[in-house]
């Protein structure tokens, strides 16, 4: 994907926003991209973990908030286990999951669930995907 | 009969019931009762990342005090349920903040006194491998069976079941039950987790990596600790048959379901014949329970 930077939507108070929802310090990171490598769904994802952070850090909220990868972020904590900078990338997915589904933003509506899922699938998967995914 | 508190998690009383009956029954022959909590709620599956959510701390958290009314100690079969309980234990122990809103929320006063434990602890530092050795009554013969670990047994560390970048325990059950443990690179790796309520596709390419790493280093079926992985597990092998014309499957089991065989338990009693990828040819290969003609 083609990345333009510029002070053109930079907001810092998106930054402080995800900082307080995530609780997570993003000027630790320093970009080495742990993260990213060691992230299962990196393949999938339009923009991986470590450029999210990047991205929230210079305050480009809807860059990162139209891109998939909060959505497909897996909850499995390798970058979490990666980072020499002790920071927990798996919160800010976390953070800015939650943020969107406050401004009413969600990827799957339960009219998209698929068909036969509720019926067949472990209990666990419906409380976490509404958790993560839904509400 | 010594009894241990024990959590079931809303999973295991219905699409698992088979990983819940057998940890009973198996447990029972080793003379453990499994001692289901008077009165417990869902956990809540996830822990939550977040540490302004702390609501979702009150769910788990009442489970803990539940478990502590019943003696203190509380273990769990699922994984998620364990990762939970125990991140959530953390927190009321270490975070005074937090611990403060949940307590006054709650009416309680709890300060994470409650220990948490896996099946595979209670197996391991309780019951001990020496002694589980000495009951086991079907030869397994040395079936090869990969421990798949998952996400939630070993991360984050603080919580972790074993080392969490080198755990041995689930191996260890296994050899000491009479299979030959599988350890595989992608073991602890997720599954896709519940992505499988939106994004199949994610699923099975990760769930596929899964079950391929153990079948590279030649496991016979794999083993879980997870209804969830189980899930995932399984259903991306099906879409394999279904969309690629891959006929390689490779059975998936509860831990609770090997060891059952392993103390004897008829294989009738141990749910083997819901899967969607049936694990009784891998048995009867192996001469481990009778070959039996069943209808296509
Ligand atoms: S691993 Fe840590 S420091 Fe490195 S890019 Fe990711 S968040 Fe930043
Ligand atoms: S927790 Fe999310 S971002 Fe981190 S490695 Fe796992 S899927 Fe990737």
């Amino acid at each position: 994907m083609k990345i333009a930077l510029g002070t053109v939507g930079l907001d810092n108070a998106f930054l402080e926003q995800v900082e307080r929802e995530s609780g997570e310090d993003l000027s630790r990171c320093y970009q080495c991209g742990n993260c990213s490598g060691s992230c299962p769904v990196s393949f999938a994802m339009e923009i991986p973990v470590s450029q999210v952070i990047r991205f929230v850090q210079l305050g480009q909220e809807q860059t990162v908030l139209q891109a998939n990868s909060m959505w497909l972020c897996v909850s499995c904590l390798q970058c979490q286990a990666r980072c020499p900078k002790c920071l927990d990338p798996s919160k800010v997915m976390e953070a800015l999951r939650r943020l969107s589904l406050r401004q009413g933003k969600r990827p799957v509506a339960l009219a998209q669930v698929p068909d036969g899922f509720l019926e067949r699938s472990p209990q666990q998967a419906v409380v976490a995907g509404f958790r993560k995914l839904i509400a | 009969m010594t009894s241990i508190p024990y959590y079931p998690g809303c999973t295991l009383n219905t699409v698992a019931k088979g990983f819940d009956q057998s940890a009973r029954q198996s447990l029972q022959l080793l003379g453990v009762e499994l001692a289901e909590l008077a009165q417990w709620n869902c956990c809540g599956a996830c822990y939550p990342l977040t540490p302004n959510n702390v609501i979702g701390l009150t769910g788990p958290t009442n489970v803990l005090i539940q478990s502590q009314k019943a003696g203190g100690t509380v273990s769990t079969l699922c994984s998620f349920c364990y990762n939970t309980l125990k991140r959530t234990n953390l927190v009321m122990k270490e975070d005074v903040s937090r611990r403060t809103v949940v307590n006054d929320f709650l009416g309680t006063t709890y300060e994470g006194e409650a220990e948490v434990l896996h099946l595979l602890e209670v197996i391991r530092d309780r019951i001990g491998f020496a002694e589980l050795k000495k009951r086991v009554k079907r030869d397994l013969k040395k079936l090869r069976v990969a421990a798949y670990y998952g996400c939630t047994l070993l991360r984050p560390k603080a919580v972790a079941i074993d080392g969490s970048e080198s755990p041995r325990i689930f191996e260890d059950f296994l050899e000491t039950i009479g299979c030959g443990a599988v350890e595989f690179p992608n073991r602890g790796e997720c599954c896709g987790a519940h992505l499988a309520m939106s994004n199949e596709e994610v699923v099975v390419r990760l769930s596929g990596a899964v079950v391929a790493s153990a079948q590279a280093f030649g496991a016979e079926l794999i083993a879980t600790t997870c209804p969830l992985c189980f899930f995932n597990l399984e259903r991306s092998q099906k879409h394999a048959l279904e969309e690629t014309g891959e006929t390689a499957t490779l059975p998936v089991l509860y831990f609770t379901q090997l060891l059952g065989l392993a103390l004897g338990i008829a294989e009738e009693e141990l749910s083997l014949d819901g899967n969607l990828v049936d694990p009784r040819p891998a048995l009867e290969a192996k001469g481990i329970v009778e070959c039996v003609v069943r209808e296509a």
